[in-house]
């Protein structure tokens, strides 16, 4: 036991020397089971409400540990109780440091509904705290889809590219063309590894109950997916209708656009001829370009940050139908073949 | 115990069936913490949070460590840290109130009786937790006592630590997988195919075990168990009873249920990828 408190000094100490001036990217998020128990009950207690919490660790070279989390009470829609949410933070950070938990923020998790994560109050709270933090993850968790036996777990971040678009606001065409953005590259998911202390796999080994079937099996051989594929399926048609509320938006846009555009030429055309006939009286010609005129106003491009958030959604909607149908596929052909012996 | 001629010593069972049930949140909370022990400490005290079920049984669900100080004759409990992190947890899940104690470490001691006094001043009948870190007797032990008063006639005499049976089953740690939380390190969380792979040979490997016992006792190399045979017929004619053809079609439809979810989330794909296109490649010359 001392010795797991000495090789975690002495990598705190390790990191605090070396003073990299570029940290390597960050490959890894390594998870210790007691901070996905921890995720899993707050989670699967307050379902279907979303929850959050803080994410607790260290940060050591291209790994992110993450040591301990833990949750958030429910925040009211109230300005005076920001003030209370902040003390509650400090308040439990201070405490756990009594106990020699890790103090240091690496992130926050959150659960979501059938994986309708990407909002814009995401790329929000990822801008919060990278201002404070130089990096930091973010866990998804879904407690539907884990009821279908799966551990419905996922590490996020935003890409470096995305972020630097987003804190300069330039969501148009051309930037996202110049830095070949497209809408797969705003999140990257890390892969997570658990580890475990050896004390806990020791406990856990001995506990192990010794049937046969677990509860995952039971889960996972459930026949009834219907209500999650029906929900999920109405959450990807709303999506849809989003996504062709975008289109028309950017249609509008272009459509007028282009008649701004010929619209400017028809001006300038008339503007040369009255400059050629001003020459011809020996005037002075007048400017080609009259910046109080209206149709020489710069329309305002829709962002398309919207547009990819939902793309994102619906690319992730349609992944969760096709590896649950696959699921149900098995559990199908596993049920003919039963009934034929 | 020295006793009169009339007074009996009287020991008093537990009237009602008291037990405990741990969820597994708790016990890796409890060797975190002890792993993160100061150095000076042997072991760590703590309170455990939970509720009370309407069968009488006590379902402890969280726990938090505090710090405390320990010498031969004397135990400080830093009471401050405890109320600091019992009203920092009842804002989360205000349901969670305390149901007692616990500490890591072989049995009861001497000091552990002055500390289930002061619980017991904060909740009628505390649950004392023993989870056995030194792994004495070679064994991982993991008790539940309450304390339950010893008087004779009318006088409390003492008090005596009786332990309460343990439902350790760990539902939401079987959820997830034994195998994630029994090694040191897992280096990929497994997908859902596996898991489905894993799940379906264990179903195969029961088949397999029960058809080879039928045919044992069948045989007659088994002394047959009518329980057990009872549970297999019942099994068995679990299975609801449709004709071959009736099955065929109810399977077939699924099956055409399904497809028709896949193909509609192709053309979507299709349709994203061609949007995409669309929105970033027109350019206004």
């Amino acid at each position: 036991m001392a010795n797991a408190a000495a090789a975690a000094s002495r990598s705190f100490l390790q990191v605090a020397a070396t003073e990299e001036a570029v940290a390597p990217p960050l490959r890894v998020v390594q998870i210790e089971g007691l901070v996905i128990l921890k995720i899993i009950k707050h989670c699967t207690e307050f379902s279907p409400a979303l929850v959050t919490g803080q994410l607790l660790g260290l940060d050591v070279g291209s790994v992110l540990e993450v040591t301990n989390c833990f949750p958030f009470p429910i925040r009211e829609e109230d300005e005076e109780i920001e003030a209370e949410g902040a003390n509650y933070q400090l308040e439990m950070m201070r405490c756990l440091r009594e106990v020699n938990v890790d103090n240091n923020t690496v992130g926050w998790y959150q659960s979501t509904l059938l994986g309708s994560y990407q909002t814009v109050e995401l790329i929000e709270t990822f801008m919060n705290y990278q201002e404070n933090i130089k990096r930091c993850v973010c866990i998804i968790y879904d407690p539907s889809k884990s009821n279908q036996g799966v551990l419905a777990l996922k590490a996020l971040k935003l890409s470096d590219s995305f972020m630097e678009l987003y804190r300069n606001n330039e969501f148009n065409g051309e930037k996202l063309r110049e830095k070949n953005l497209s809408w797969v590259d705003i999140f990257e998911e890390i892969p997570i590894k658990v580890s475990n202390s050896a004390l806990i796999s020791a406990f856990m080994t001995e506990l192990e109950a010794d049937s046969p079937v677990t509860q995952s099996d039971y889960d996972r051989l459930q026949l009834s997916t219907n209500p999650f594929m029906e929900r999920n399926m109405e959450f990807l048609i709303d999506c849809m209708d989003d996504l062709s509320m975008e289109q028309q938006k950017f249609q509008f846009y272009y459509r007028n656009l282009s008649r701004q555009q010929a619209q400017q030429q028809t001006w300038l055309q008339k503007r040369r001829a009255d400059n050629m006939a001003r020459k011809a009286a020996g005037e002075e010609p007048l400017p080609e370009e009259d910046p109080s005129n209206p149709i020489f106003k710069p329309l305002p491009e829709p962002s398309r940050l919207d547009s990819y958030l939902i793309t994102n959604q619906v690319s992730n909607y349609c992944n969760q139908i096709n590896s649950v149908a696959g699921q149900s596929f098995s559990r199908l052909y596993l049920m003919k073949a039963l009934h034929e012996n | 115990m020295a006793l009169a001629d009339q007074t009996v010593l009287q020991f008093f069972p537990l009237s009602t069936s008291l037990s405990a049930k741990v969820h597994p949140l708790v016990i890796f909370n409890i060797c975190d913490c002890f792993v993160r022990r100061p150095d000076q400490a042997e072991r760590v005290i703590g309170t455990l949070l939970g509720s009370l079920l309407p069968d009488g049984t006590v379902d402890i669900r969280n726990s938090y460590v505090v710090p405390h100080n320990e010498s031969s004759d004397q135990v400080a409990l830093d009471i401050d840290y405890h109320h600091n992190m019992l009203s920092s947890h009842q804002k989360v899940n205000p349901k969670e109130v305390i149901v007692g104690w616990f500490s890591t470490g072989f049995g009861v001691t001497g000091g552990s009786a002055l500390i289930h006094e002061f619980y017991s001043r904060e909740v009628a009948n505390p649950v004392h937790l023993t989870v056995d870190t030194g792994f004495t007797n070679g064994e991982a032990s993991i008790k539940a006592f309450v304390s339950i008063n010893l008087s004779l006639g009318d006088q409390q005499l003492a008090a005596q630590f009786q332990e309460i049976p343990l439902d350790l089953r760990m539902v939401e740690a079987e959820r997830i997988g034994f195998d994630i939380l029994k090694t040191t390190a897992v280096d990929k969380l497994p997908t859902d195919m596996e898991g489905m792979e894993a799940t379906m040979e264990r179903l195969l490997a029961l088949i397999d075990d029960t058809c080879k016992y039928v045919d044992d006792v069948v045989e007659g190399h088994v002394a047959p168990d009518n329980t057990i045979g009872r549970f297999i017929s019942d099994t068995v004619s679990s299975i609801p009873k449709i004709s071959p053809s009736a099955f065929d079609k109810l399977v077939n439809d699924s099956l055409q249920d399904q497809l028709l979810l896949l193909y509609l989330s192709s053309i979507t794909r299709t349709q994203l990828s061609l949007a995409e296109k669309l929105n970033t490649a027109a350019q206004i010359l």
